[in-house]
């Protein structure tokens, strides 16, 4: 166990360094980006001295290492700042955005891996046969539908003629679980499809490699049956590529939904970014891409201690 | 006979099947007083008088804050919190009459202070109401008493009343003014009930109301910036109006669909390939109208619109009754052209730049333009660049060739008379002529010069004038009184019911 803990903080203080170099990186990209917010926010007809009073009330004269530790400072002590633009905390901003896209993230990944890792294993099981090049064909085409196309196929077939779902937008939690459910079940559909088509691709040629190892043979010979091998053997060695491509999948559509959340009005977390840097909402971006950067440290974490449970020969110093 | 026959008994069955689903709607929507609105852009924050985003006033005008003057449907200033005014003869003093038994949504009275407070707070010296030059005019704010105010004028100012009109003028409260971004706090017959961030906006009748109440009793406003989605939510009837819709290329298919009502209107939106008449070669007054003469404004309608707009031939809209079209002035004329290229000593045109904001209009647009100007000679490389950018390196830096925008204030033909616009553009007669506007009230003299205006910037060419931007306004045809027009940023639905 010991070494299992040294395991933990290794992969900890990385996470840590990880954060320190990427909210620098962030800031000074950030700043060095023209465009200026106070005058983004008045417009072409305001004066001057309006702008500049603007510029004086969100701070934006004093100069940039102050600005960076003051930042940095008050972000450390949880506190985010107020959103120029929305003039809300940033930290009310980034809760509600988080309460649509991770719940949207994780039924797209649920409904990902429910599709991929049976497919996978069939596929595996029928290796070279005609249901699993009928599988491999059919995963290709799920790669090369654009997802944002499949949404609005989704949206005409259920929203615009069937009417059974609504085209989009999100009505928020209070309004109940239904019909907030109901609101990111096209979009996690959107999402999960391509995901699948990935995830059952790894699943099988995964599978397939470890199917040729020779302990597989070994438990054959010993006179296990093929379903035996394939869920008690194979599977299980199986996963540590599988895992990887999960974890790389969620931090994916934690924030790279931007396309399906234009395609279904979704107030998501890419959107947010998006609106915040055309408006040059700069304390905005800069903490929201903060707790992505926190967010995916810590999905690589749980996956490296996924890894772990799976393979224990991954527990320890190397 | 046989055919009659079945023609009568069909015709029947018709008639039937017609009434009973007439029934069936004016069941459904006898009491509709719901209404979801749907817009492109979310507002930043609520406070029109700390922001210059159009989102906001279309939410909030008339609405939630009203003025002391407000912009009718038509233009036209109507009394608002200021029931009644009279103006002195130097017009240089309006006294106020202020409309009674008025309360802000926070129960607060509405008296002389509130008026007194919101100018005097628009026009400080720290404020950031980004139209202050609404207020440059005003001297003095006096309270007479609780209903009455006095406004005395540094000069006598034509648009005074209608400057009282903009959503950067209205009335706010002396006790609520400070969270109005967050919370609107106004007059209207509207409240502000919540806003679900990224999504939606949701108002309120107001009970109290002191003028005539609205028909609506509940209005939610989405914001939906995805052309595809609009057109999909639209259909599948999530929304039910969407006064700015955003993809010209779809109105076709809802003209098509007896379920819809499409309304094209005229915006402010003056839409412009703007020249930096700073730097060679467009100080070259030749070049200008070279470059006036080589674009083909309906070939930009057509490719850039999908056809929805007006050609215009100055700075002016053409919904106004001042305005005159002057499009006959600069036709497109590509020889034309040439040779004025050829006598400004530029026989094989020049290269240039061309930069283009991310609207689907400019670089549609742009693309077209440019394709224009080669055409008679002149090279221009088109440089995308974002808003930011835009507001940064031309609007305040001046540093362009070429750029094409619409100006969307009302009102704004002043633009031209300043002296350190990004036009670069400088004629002290039509600066004359702009003070000489602003200093009349009497409307057929204002027309007259209105007009005398329009003639110079067609012959100076210091920007080259494309089209009058459109407002698609696509709507349940069951639904009346939105507006056509957006003669001033206002979703109004002061008028708006459901109708059988």
């Amino acid at each position: 166990m010991p070494l299992m803990s040294f395991y933990i903080l290794k992969r900890l203080a990385i996470g840590l360094a990880t954060l320190l170099v990427a909210s620098i990186v962030v800031f000074t990209v950030l700043e060095i980006l023209p465009g200026d917010p106070a005058r983004l926010m008045l417009g072409l007809g305001a004066s001057e001295d309006a702008v500049a009073a603007l510029r004086d009330q969100m701070g934006l004269n004093q100069p940039l290492i102050m600005r960076y530790l003051s930042w940095a400072g008050h972000l450390l002590m949880g506190d985010f700042g107020r959103s120029y633009t929305y003039a809300v905390p940033v930290k009310e901003l980034i809760a509600e955005r988080i309460a649509v896209s991770f719940p949207l993230a994780s039924m797209a990944l649920l409904l990902s891996t429910a599709i991929a890792i049976p497919v996978g294993l069939f596929a595996a099981a029928r290796r070279g046969r005609t249901a699993d090049l009928g599988i491999m064909s059919v995963t290709q085409l799920g790669l090369a539908i654009p997802n944002f196309w499949f949404a609005l196929l989704l949206v005409y077939v259920f929203a615009v003629s069937l009417r059974l779902l609504p085209a989009g937008g999100f009505p928020g939690w209070s309004a109940g679980i239904g019909p907030a459910l109901k609101a990111l079940l096209l979009p996690a559909i959107a999402l999960a499809l391509p995901q699948a088509a990935i995830l059952s691709r790894v699943t099988r040629s995964a599978l397939i490699e470890t199917l040729s190892e020779d302990y597989i043979r070994t438990a054959r010979a010993k006179g296990l049956s093929r379903a035996a091998v394939l869920f008690h053997h194979a599977l299980r060695n199986a996963m540590i590529p599988v895992l990887t491509i999960l974890g790389l999948q969620f931090s994916f559509l934690l924030a790279g939904t931007i396309i399906i959340e234009n395609v279904f009005y979704l107030p998501g977390l890419g959107r947010l970014i998006f609106q915040a840097i055309t408006q040059r909402d700069l304390i905005v971006v800069e903490s929201v891409i903060m707790v992505l950067v926190a967010a995916i440290i810590l999905i690589n974490l749980i996956v490296d201690l996924a890894y772990a449970l799976v393979d224990p020969r991954l527990d320890g110093p190397r | 006979m046989i055919f009659r026959t079945l023609g009568t008994s069909a015709r029947k069955y018709a008639l039937f099947a017609l009434t009973a689903l007439l029934l069936s709607a004016m069941n459904a929507f006898a009491a509709r007083s719901d209404l979801t609105l749907a817009m492109v852009l979310e507002p930043p924050h609520l406070d029109p008088t700390a922001g210059a985003a159009a989102a906001i006033d279309e939410i909030v005008y008339a609405n939630i804050f009203e003025g002391l003057t407000r912009i009718g449907p038509d233009g036209a200033v109507k009394p608002a919190l200021a029931a009644s005014w009279e103006v002195s003869a130097d017009e240089k003093t309006y006294v106020f009459h202020l409309q009674q038994g008025v309360r802000f949504h926070d129960g607060a009275a509405f008296d002389a202070d509130d008026v007194k407070f919101s100018l005097d707070r628009a026009r400080a010296p720290e404020s950031t109401n980004a139209q202050k030059g609404l207020f440059t005019a005003i001297d003095e704010v006096e309270v007479m008493d609780p209903s009455t105010v006095r406004v005395s004028l540094k000069y006598p100012s034509g648009d005074f009343l209608y400057n009282m009109g903009w959503g950067d003028a209205v009335i706010v409260g002396r006790t609520s003014a400070a969270g109005n971004k967050e919370k609107p706090i106004g007059t209207g017959p509207f409240k502000f009930q919540n806003w679900a961030k990224g999504s939606q906006i949701v108002l309120a009748g107001n009970p109290d109301y002191w003028g005539e109440k609205p028909a609506l009793d509940r209005a939610t406003f989405r914001f939906i910036p995805d052309p595809a989605a609009a057109t999909a939510a639209l259909l599948a009837g999530d929304v039910q109006a969407f006064p700015s819709f955003p993809a010209p290329e779809a109105v076709p298919q809802f003209q098509a669909d007896p379920r819809f009502e499409v309304v094209i209107g005229t915006t402010e939106g003056e839409t412009i390939l703007a020249e930096n008449n700073a730097r060679p070669p467009f100080d070259n007054p030749k070049v200008r109208e070279a470059i006036a003469h080589a674009i083909d404004r309906k070939a930009v309608i057509d490719g850039a619109m999908f056809g929805f707009g007006t050609p215009i031939g100055s700075f002016f809209p053409p919904h106004h009754p001042a305005y005159v079209d002057l499009t006959g002035e600069r036709k497109y004329d590509p020889e034309l052209a040439r040779k004025l290229l050829t006598e400004a000593g530029y026989p094989k045109g020049f290269r240039t730049t061309l930069k283009l904001p991310p609207p689907t209009y400019a670089r549609r647009g742009g693309e077209i333009v440019a394709a224009q100007l080669r055409a008679v000679g002149i090279e221009a490389d088109i440089i995308p660049v974002e808003w930011a950018q835009w507001l940064d390196q031309v609007f305040k830096g001046k540093d362009y060739d070429l750029t094409i925008v619409a100006h969307t204030e009302p009102n704004d033909l002043n633009i031209f008379a300043r002296d350190d616009y990004y036009f670069n553009y400088r004629n002290p007669a039509f600066k004359a002529l702009i003070a000489q506007i602003e200093a009349t009230s009497d409307d057929a003299k204002r027309k007259a010069l209105y007009q005398r205006a329009q003639g110079i910037l067609s012959d100076d060419a210091p920007v080259a004038f494309l089209l009058q931007f459109p407002k698609l306004g696509i709507w349940d045809a069951k639904l009346q009184g939105l507006w056509k027009n957006y003669p001033i940023q206002a979703n109004d639905l002061t008028a708006v019911k459901w109708t059988d």
